[in-house]
């Protein structure tokens, strides 16, 4: 019978067709990978360079191909944090005629750092806590779009730099099932099965002294549990308050945005005489500050980095007495006079170091950091030059850290 | 240990009128292997996924033993997932590999590293304990696996399609390890697949569902000497059982110039909605060849003779009277047909299931 590769894409770049399908993807030749994964997966994986591009190419059996597929463009319609698919390649042989199994192939979500990467970097004490964080927010996002994860786990999850934070991105879906809701026992069993993998990881880490001995990993791990909760319950636990303290419905709802979550819709009712309200959030959506900064200035950035660079414009706007103007045309201000002049003024060769965003909150810090020093105000071209010589050159190039380079293949874990 | 038992359990989807699993009654035995399959959308990982608690049990109830677990969390149901998470932690020993569950749960060091060791020793794993899962082969890469969820000791073990993610190769490997597996641990094992070779080779017994609703339970044998219904007539056995409908005349099958006595009871069961019709089954090895003067002779044109070595499959059409229906019939390699040529075959006596066109049900020859 007659085989014939065949490419479920969306958009099939043709480029695809020009790699070598019929060998396995553990022995794919050196000048084709970008590198290969250091941590934990169940299946082979691969980054590979396509044009200008890095994707990540996984062997898995077929049927769980297209349904990891499938999950993952839903997913990607919804505005939760998700690497993005490009597509399955099935009906692989080999040279003599065997059969190979299928791939899925994902695009690789540039500045994102596995946890392992982190975890090798040296980095903050508390990076493990912050990490959980950024989880715990990415499980609460999912589950409220009903999606259960069904393995949750830090290798599963990538990171992105998000200000002083981090924010998370779902990488693997393949057990996972998209529901209309989820019930109780599919949110609680998903927060478990995460809280016994992160520390399974951690220890993991323990074990290999990328972390301290003393570090009371399970504590980490059942931090997600309380974050998790505690998270849920303001996003849809019910106030009660006396009708005339109306002005309480505006102070939940901005406590809710403090949390970085917008309401859409919420429910307003009152007792049979009309003394109590109760207000219960019924549709909430993550993303307030990003989506905030968006619509003012077009920047598309994280949560937290949209916090940092909104509250920046906030002190633009009282430094040059504009409280009275409409905040648009302050904002366009803003960008063009204070953000956009700072981003050119880092040298373009350094720019590959971290996104735009962070890279503006790092100078601000930066600012802030000489200012107190110097005791004085400091020029922004003068914090750019002083952050871009003594912070950022001694960065590592986070546009694209994926793992071991080929050639350092014995080294893999 | 434990028994575990569905209780009228209905799982109802909100905005859906049909429920996913529909008044689900079945026991299951202590230490039994049993197979839940069916194919997509029959309800059977949701009846998984209900015992499991990770679905709700919108009518009825499920026990685990003598407890209602109906509304109990997951994590307090003592049953295990097996091969929910078996990525390997790269810088543990094999030995931390399959505890370190146990050791987040607080359980004391000795006695982890006593269950360790029992499960290793069931495992085949003892003497690789203190090295690292990287020294492991593939096969025992997925023991391990195996040995985190027999080291927490469950009531039961839960498996949704656990070999979907494996190479063809590894796949029947660990088809065979899990089923021996799971006799010398004799846990209760409720296991889900919608291959019925993996159901018949693995199960004691089988259930098989179809659009929420418990067609079959028994054991592979039963199911594939008796099946109740014609659509578990169909399902179970590969290549599939050859079925078709009839005209039935005073207790007589008509199939193209053939006529195929029916016994009275099988008739007794048929009723006017039958419309003076009968679905008979006969799989593959029930048929003989024959001479065409044979009176119960069924001629087949061979369109494919399938050669397996031990046996061969010839995939042929018969003409029924009302029209052509696809055959598959086992026959000696050694003397197979030719493609094209006919071959007279007839149902060995008894050999043939009878069901009733209307309901599907299979009717009494006894």
């Amino acid at each position: 019978m007659q085989h014939t590769l065949q490419i479920t894409a969306a958009k099939p770049d043709p480029a695809l067709l020009s790699l070598p399908w019929d060998i396995p993807l553990e022995d794919w030749p050196t000048e084709v990978l970008a590198a290969l994964p250091r941590g934990i997966s169940r299946h082979v994986v691969r980054f590979v360079k396509l044009g200008d591009q890095v994707i990540a190419v996984k062997e898995i059996g077929e049927t769980v191909a297209f349904s990891e597929y499938e999950l993952l463009r839903q997913l990607s319609r919804t505005d939760v944090p998700s690497v993005e698919p490009v597509g399955v390649i099935t009906g692989r042989k080999d040279k003599n005629g065997e059969r190979l199994e299928a791939v899925l192939i994902t695009r690789h979500l540039a500045f994102s750092l596995p946890y392992r990467s982190l975890f090798s970097q040296n980095l903050q004490p508390d990076t493990a806590t912050r990490l959980i964080d950024a989880l715990t927010v990415l499980m609460v996002r999912l589950h409220l779009i009903g999606f259960y994860w069904g393995d949750v786990s830090l290798s599963n999850t990538l990171f992105r730099r998000d200000a002083e934070t981090f924010a998370a991105w779902l990488v693997d879906a393949e057990t996972g099932q998209l529901h209309p809701q989820l019930s109780n026992g599919q949110r609680n069993y998903d927060i478990e099965l995460a809280r016994t993998n992160i520390i399974g990881e951690l220890m993991d880490l323990q074990a290999g002294e990328f972390l301290d001995e003393e570090e009371d990993v399970i504590e980490i791990g059942n931090q997600l549990l309380r974050r998790y909760h505690e998270l849920w319950d303001a996003l849809h636990d019910v106030e009660t308050f006396d009708a005339e303290e109306t002005w309480r419905v505006a102070t939940h709802i901005e406590y809710l945005n403090s949390l970085g979550f917008d309401i859409d819709e919420l429910e307003m009712t009152t007792d049979i005489d009309g003394t109590t309200v109760m207000i219960q959030p019924k549709v909430v959506d993550a993303g307030h500050h990003s989506r905030r900064l968006m619509h003012l200035t077009g920047l598309d950035v994280q949560e937290n980095q949209a916090r940092r660079l909104l509250n920046d414009l906030e002190s633009y706007r009282a430094a040059t007495e504009r409280q009275n103007d409409e905040i648009e045309f302050v904002a366009h201000d803003w960008l063009a006079g204070v953000f956009e002049p700072t981003i050119r003024a880092v040298p373009r060769e350094l720019r590959k170091k971290l996104e735009p965003a962070q890279l503006f909150h790092e100078i601000l810090d930066h600012r802030w950091f000489i200012a107190e020093q110097q005791q004085r105000d400091i020029p922004m071209s003068e914090v750019v030059e002083s952050y871009v010589d003594n912070v950022l050159r001694n960065r590592p190039d986070e546009q694209a850290i994926l793992g071991l380079l080929p050639e350092e293949a014995h080294l893999q874990d | 240990m434990a028994t575990v038992t569905y209780d009228h359990a209905s799982r109802i989807y909100p905005g859906t009128e049909r429920p996913a699993v529909d008044q689900l009654n079945l026991h299951i035995e202590d230490g039994e292997f049993l197979v839940l399959v069916g194919p997509s959308g029959c309800g059977k990982s949701t009846s998984l996924r209900m015992l499991a608690g990770l679905e709700d049990v919108n009518q009825g109830r499920i026990m685990i033993g003598d407890r209602d677990v109906t509304d109990v969390q997951p994590k307090d149901r003592d049953i295990a997932m097996v091969f929910q998470n078996y990525a390997l932690y790269p810088h543990m020993t094999v030995a931390d590999n399959m505890g370190f569950a146990l050791k987040i749960a607080g359980t004391p060091k000795e006695e982890i590293r006593k269950r360790v060791e029992e499960a290793a020793k069931i495992l085949d794993l003892s003497q690789y304990l203190d090295r690292k899962p990287k020294a492991l082969s593939g096969g025992q890469r997925q023991r391990v696996a195996m040995g985190r969820a027999i080291v927490r000791q469950p009531q039961v073990f839960l498996m949704d399609e656990p070999l979907s993610n494996l190479d063809a190769k590894l796949r029947v490997q660990t088809r065979t390890q899990i089923a021996s597996l799971q006799r010398r641990l004799g846990v209760t094992t409720v296991y889900v697949t919608h291959d019925q070779t993996e159901a018949l080779t693995m199960g004691d017994r089988i259930a098989v569902l179809k659009d929420g609703l418990l067609q079959q339970v028994g054991t592979p044998r039963e199911m594939y000497d008796t099946p109740n219904n014609v659509f578990v007539a169909g399902f179970i056995g590969s290549p599939a059982m050859n079925l078709g409908t009839y005209k039935i005349d005073n207790g007589v099958a008509q199939i193209g110039e053939t006529r195929l006595p029916i016994t009275r009871d099988a008739v007794a069961g048929l009723t006017d909605a039958d419309n003076g019709q009968i679905t008979i089954g006969f799989r593959p090895e029930s048929l003989d060849i024959v001479s065409a003067a044979e009176p119960a002779a069924l001629a087949v044109q061979v369109n494919i003779v399938e050669e397996l070595g031990s046996d061969a499959y010839v995939y042929g059409t018969l003409k029924t009277g009302e029209g052509e229906q696809d055959v598959i019939v086992r026959v000696n390699p050694r003397s197979a047909p030719d493609k094209g040529e006919f071959i007279n075959v007839a149902i060995k006596p008894g050999h043939e299931h009878v069901f009733s066109p209307s309901t599907g049900a299979r009717l009494a020859t006894i």
